[in-house]
């Protein structure tokens, strides 16, 4: 395991969130790579569980960012974190928002858009892939998630829903 | 009331706050849901056209789609401040949640009923992010370049483990590229 390096850790995650379009799940991968593989601070199970629980959080599901944050370390942790995660936010959003309101029809938004899309989708195949790996163990774990899939894909369902009755296969042992 | 385009409502840094409190508050899976209700149905500081303008340039840009949402919103009803009370109220309280979780995880985390009820919740968590894939992946264009652009990044990213920065620089000039082309 490495020394934590705070600022090193903010900047690589102020790169990340500038890459983030198409959401938080794009950048998943590259953070799993950086805290996992790269620095060892966390294990893959920690990072899969800490993952899991910023998800039945309220509010956006970046929210595992600061989760992480925290358990590396307390309050700067977060501040390292989740700072981040609003500077592209702040700034580009108002730059192009300004942009917009004076260009409103620009078809260059559309493109780019409509380009990266596949690269999102790769990248959040790539996500659940890294998941998946790390916390089903066996074909038990693989039906819950393709149960999961099922309902999602048929039923306006809450989530929650599914993480109780994730959790509640995990309590009875099933997994 | 009925509201055109180009009128604004007078909307006060409190309204943001709390307003963008209840969005985060009560947004389990997903905030879109919850902030359509709030801006257009209860508060109609926006009309449906001009919520769905905005939110498709929050997608455009990188991070949380919806937090891009709440930095437009706050900052076109009452300026950079107007963005901050946006924002603290809609980040703010799922920090704290979280934080809480954190400490809980530190104290319980490694009892062995916790482990198993977080494997089956990871399991869940999975499964959700494969349907998002699945949703998208319905909506691409019927064309072979789409699909090579997704399997490169998930080869590079996914399997090879390469750096997103990387990636990225070297597909998505290309993918855009591809997209501008086939425009034409």
């Amino acid at each position: 395991m490495d020394r934590l390096d705070l600022s090193g850790l903010f900047f690589h995650f102020l790169i990340l969130w500038f890459l983030a379009i198409g959401g938080p799940s794009t950048i998943f991968p590259d953070i799993h790579r950086y805290l996992v593989e790269a620095h060892g601070l966390l294990t893959n199970v920690q990072f899969a569980e800490l993952y899991t629980l910023a998800q039945v959080a309220p509010g956006p599901n970046a929210m595992y960012v600061t989760l992480i944050g925290w358990h590396l370390a307390g309050w700067k942790g977060v501040a390292a974190t989740t700072i981040p995660l609003l500077v592209p936010a702040v700034t580009l959003t108002l730059l192009v928002g300004h942009l917009n309101e004076r260009y409103p029809n620009a078809r260059f938004g559309r493109v780019i858009r409509r380009g990266l899309m596949p690269i999102t989708i790769g990248l959040v195949f790539a996500s659940a892939t890294i998941l998946m790996r790390t916390v089903n163990h066996d074909w038990r774990g693989y039906l819950i998630t393709l149960f999961t899939v099922a309902v999602v894909l048929r039923q306006p369902w809450n989530p929650l829903w599914l993480f109780g009755v994730g959790a509640l296969a995990g309590i009875v042992g099933f997994v | 009331m009925k509201q055109t385009d180009s009128e604004k409502p007078g909307v006060s840094r409190l309204a943001l706050f709390l307003s963008f409190s209840r969005i985060s508050l009560s947004s389990f899976g997903g905030a879109i849901f919850w902030a359509r209700r709030e801006l257009i149905d209860r508060q109609r500081w926006l009309t449906e056209r001009e919520f769905v303008e905005l939110f498709t340039l929050g997608q455009l840009l990188p991070g949380p789609n919806v937090l891009n949402l709440t930095v437009m919103i706050g900052h076109r009803f009452a300026g950079w401040t107007g963005a901050l009370a946006a924002v603290a109220g809609f980040l703010g309280w799922p920090c704290l949640v979280v934080i809480g979780m954190g400490i809980l995880y530190q104290h319980y985390g490694a009892l062995p009923q916790v482990q198993q009820m977080l494997t089956g919740m990871s399991s869940v968590a999975a499964g959700l992010l494969l349907a998002t894939v699945i949703k998208l992946a319905m909506v691409l264009p019927r064309s072979w370049w789409p699909w090579l652009f997704g399997a490169l990044a998930f080869v590079g990213v996914g399997i090879m483990r390469w750096p997103l920065l990387w990636v990225m620089s070297a597909l998505g000039p290309l993918a855009v590229f591809a997209a501008w082309k086939e425009q034409d």
